[in-house]
């Protein structure tokens, strides 16, 4: 019984790493840069969603939404400041803007917001559900997690799949020349990404934060880094690959947490990510391209 | 004289090898003036506190760029390195406290130490890494500087008079009569003897130079180029891809270690969370800002960047920001194609003036 209650936490974090993944995978797809700053875009939409319920009362549904929207915008115009200029340079220099950008983020944040780390009042009620006699405590939080996560990934799938935004975002991540002579603007689709991707970091805020009923100007950074290798765990490029890496990863954490060690979790995670990587260098789902001389 | 002269230019200020020079006049000139500076009394002691840090992230960044500017591959995880070779300095100077008094000699033996078990980690990392490629490989390096961090979080060392003793993840130590603990998980190490000096820093940054120099100007290092430049023309000439790249590697990893043991052993407590991959990122922008496969400009870049933020203290919270913002500024400044016009126009006026020049003289 511990063993199904552990896996159910483990799902309700990996669904928060997935989704974060998410954004980092649609990213990495069609700019091809590792977006240092998504992390840190995390810490800002759990800010705004404690400003929005603390300071304003809004209902928590209200406040998600307000958190997604300001994230959403940040996430565009960081794109279109910082990385849109950049888009025929070197990797290695976007990669350093994406930094300065983190950097910015958190020491704005702690400018503003002071370092101090806020109480954040979950988003859902806190009441438990008791399955087996009590033998099994679910909480409402993590059921909702992960019926937000499938939701999400089911409309991002039928989204990326049918859509004609999505179709112009799939030809983007192949070949961005082509797809601008067959007529798609590039920019605004490489934005639209961006858009997506910083909304669900707001969404992945608000649910990491009433997990942990704690933000600070650091908090983006750790689940910032996880969810970067649930992404690359998967496939980074993926969508599924994404979604199954976060999952797996938060699964994989719980489990070593609660029957292992605490202390040398870290290490398991990110070594079981090295050993994938060793037997499948392109990820669990991603696509491997062959090099032609 | 005009000999001499003839000989200097020849030899020292000539063609590519001019970085070179460069390096070691910057090194030498920093060092001479910061000498001079502290005996005139005219740092203060907050100053004279950044010098050891300095030139032991001058080593790492050069160390760093060995890695990503020649080898071609992006290393997020040289702070692990670092960490690795601070820590072994440290147990390696605690233990030998009683028997080697003479600081200099166990500050030697310390840091080749740690250059030593910070190669063997270089290698072990290494030989799987180095076959994954891009932004898969900088994730691994990220992976594997999370993992020595958490594994020095976790280990426990100490000695009495019966000898060493050492543990994981909980503290069982037992110690007896005489009792030294040198590791304490988390905590890391306290009342570490400081014996790290700018010298022995100005010293390590010119062997690094030597070194590094030696190898890339070397036939080995434009091997290691030319496998940056092209794997599978590099291979199909002979050159053996994974063994050069694993080289370098592995020198880039000890004298990553030697700069943690020159960093490790100038404060009096270290904790292993010093060694995370947001150090490793902050020396890789060192790198990036000063070019890659430039080593003066790496020199420059790091000294103005970790200096930079340190004399800024008095605009308090506001420092980090206009760190960011200089960043960010630099990066599409000089990635701005208006910028690369002129700075080409610039460049190839004073070409043309020096050709002229010649050309008269001649």
């Amino acid at each position: 019984m511990t063993f199904l209650q552990f896996l159910i936490t483990g799902l309700s974090l990996g669904s928060v790493y997935a989704i974060i993944a998410l954004g980092y995978t649609m990213v990495y797809g069609i700019a091809k840069m590792l977006n240092f700053a998504h992390g840190d875009i995390i810490m800002v939409g759990a800010y705004i969603a404690y400003f929005a319920m603390g300071k304003y009362n809004l209902p928590s549904f209200v406040a998600v939404m307000a958190s997604v929207l300001v994230c959403t915008l940040l996430g565009v115009v960081v794109e279109r400041l910082a990385y849109k200029p950049l888009r025929k340079v070197s990797s290695l220099s976007v990669l350093i803007t994406a930094i300065g950008v983190s950097y910015f983020l958190q020491n704005g944040a702690q400018l503003l917001w002071s370092s101090a780390p806020k109480m954040f009042t979950s988003i859902i009620p806190a009441d438990t559900i008791k399955l087996f006699d009590g033998q099994l405590t679910v909480t409402y939080l993590s059921i909702f997690t992960i019926v937000v996560t499938l939701l999400i990934m089911v409309g991002l799938t039928l989204f990326v799949t049918r859509s004609k935004i999505g179709k112009a975002m799939r030809a983007c991540a192949e070949d961005k020349d082509t797809a601008r002579l067959m007529g798609i603007n590039v920019d605004t689709t490489i934005s639209i990404t961006f858009a997506i991707g910083s909304g669900l970091a707001a969404v992945a805020a608000a649910l990491y934060a009433s997990a942990y009923q704690s933000i600070s100007p650091t908090l983006g950074s750790m689940p910032g880094i996880k969810a970067f290798t649930a992404a690359v765990l998967g496939g980074i490029g993926s969508m599924p690959g994404a979604f199954l890496g976060g999952l797996l990863l938060g699964v994989i954490e719980t489990l070593v947490k609660g029957y292992l060690t605490t202390q040398l979790s870290d290490a398991f995670v990110f070594g079981i990510l090295i050993i994938i990587l060793l037997v499948k260098p392109s990820g669990l789902l991603g696509k491997r391209y062959v090099e032609k001389v | 004289m005009a000999k001499v002269t003839e000989l200097l230019k020849n030899r020292f200020f000539s063609g590519k090898k001019v970085n070179r020079t460069v390096s070691y006049l910057l090194v030498i000139f920093g060092y001479v003036l910061m000498i001079i500076l502290m005996k005139a009394g005219m740092l203060t002691s907050h100053f004279t506190s950044l010098l050891v840090p300095l030139t032991s992230y001058i080593v790492i960044a050069i160390a760093l760029n060995l890695t990503v500017g020649f080898s071609g591959e992006l290393s997020l995880g040289h702070a692990g390195f670092m960490g690795v070779g601070a820590f072994s300095a440290v147990i390696i100077s605690g233990l030998l406290l009683p028997y080697v008094p003479n600081t200099t000699l166990r500050l030697i033996i310390a840091m080749l130490g740690a250059a030593l078990v910070s190669s063997l980690f270089g290698a072990i990392i290494g030989i799987p890494v180095l076959k994954l490629e891009g932004d898969y490989l900088a994730i691994v390096t990220l992976a594997f500087n999370q993992i020595i961090k958490t594994i020095i979080n976790s280990i426990y060392l100490g000695y009495d008079n019966n000898g060493i003793q050492i543990s994981f993840v909980k503290n069982k130590l037992n110690l007896g009569e005489g009792a030294v603990t040198i590791l304490k998980g988390p905590i890391g190490a306290n009342g570490i003897k400081r014996i790290s000096t700018f010298t022995a820093g100005f010293i390590l940054i010119l062997i690094t130079l030597l070194v590094v120099y030696n190898l890339i100007y070397s036939r080995k290092g434009r091997d290691i180029m030319a496998c940056r430049d092209n794997r599978i023309a590099a291979e199909s000439v002979g050159i053996n891809v994974t063994n050069i790249k694993l080289e370098a590697f592995v020198i880039s990893a000890a004298l990553a270690g030697c700069a943690g043991a020159l960093y490790g052993l100038n404060y009096s407590t270290l904790t292993p969370a010093k060694f995370d991959y947001n150090l490793s990122i902050m020396i890789l922008v060192y790198v990036v800002l000063g070019g890659l496969g430039n080593i003066a400009g790496t020199i420059i870049s790091t000294v103005i960047l970790y200096i930079l933020p340190e004399q800024l203290r008095f605009l308090q919270d506001y420092r980090m920001i206009i760190y960011a913002v200089v960043l960010i500024g630099i990066m599409l400044l000089t990635n701005n194609s208006w910028f690369k016009v002129q700075y080409y126009k610039i460049s190839k006026r004073i070409r043309k003036k020096m050709r002229e020049k010649k050309g008269a003289a001649a």
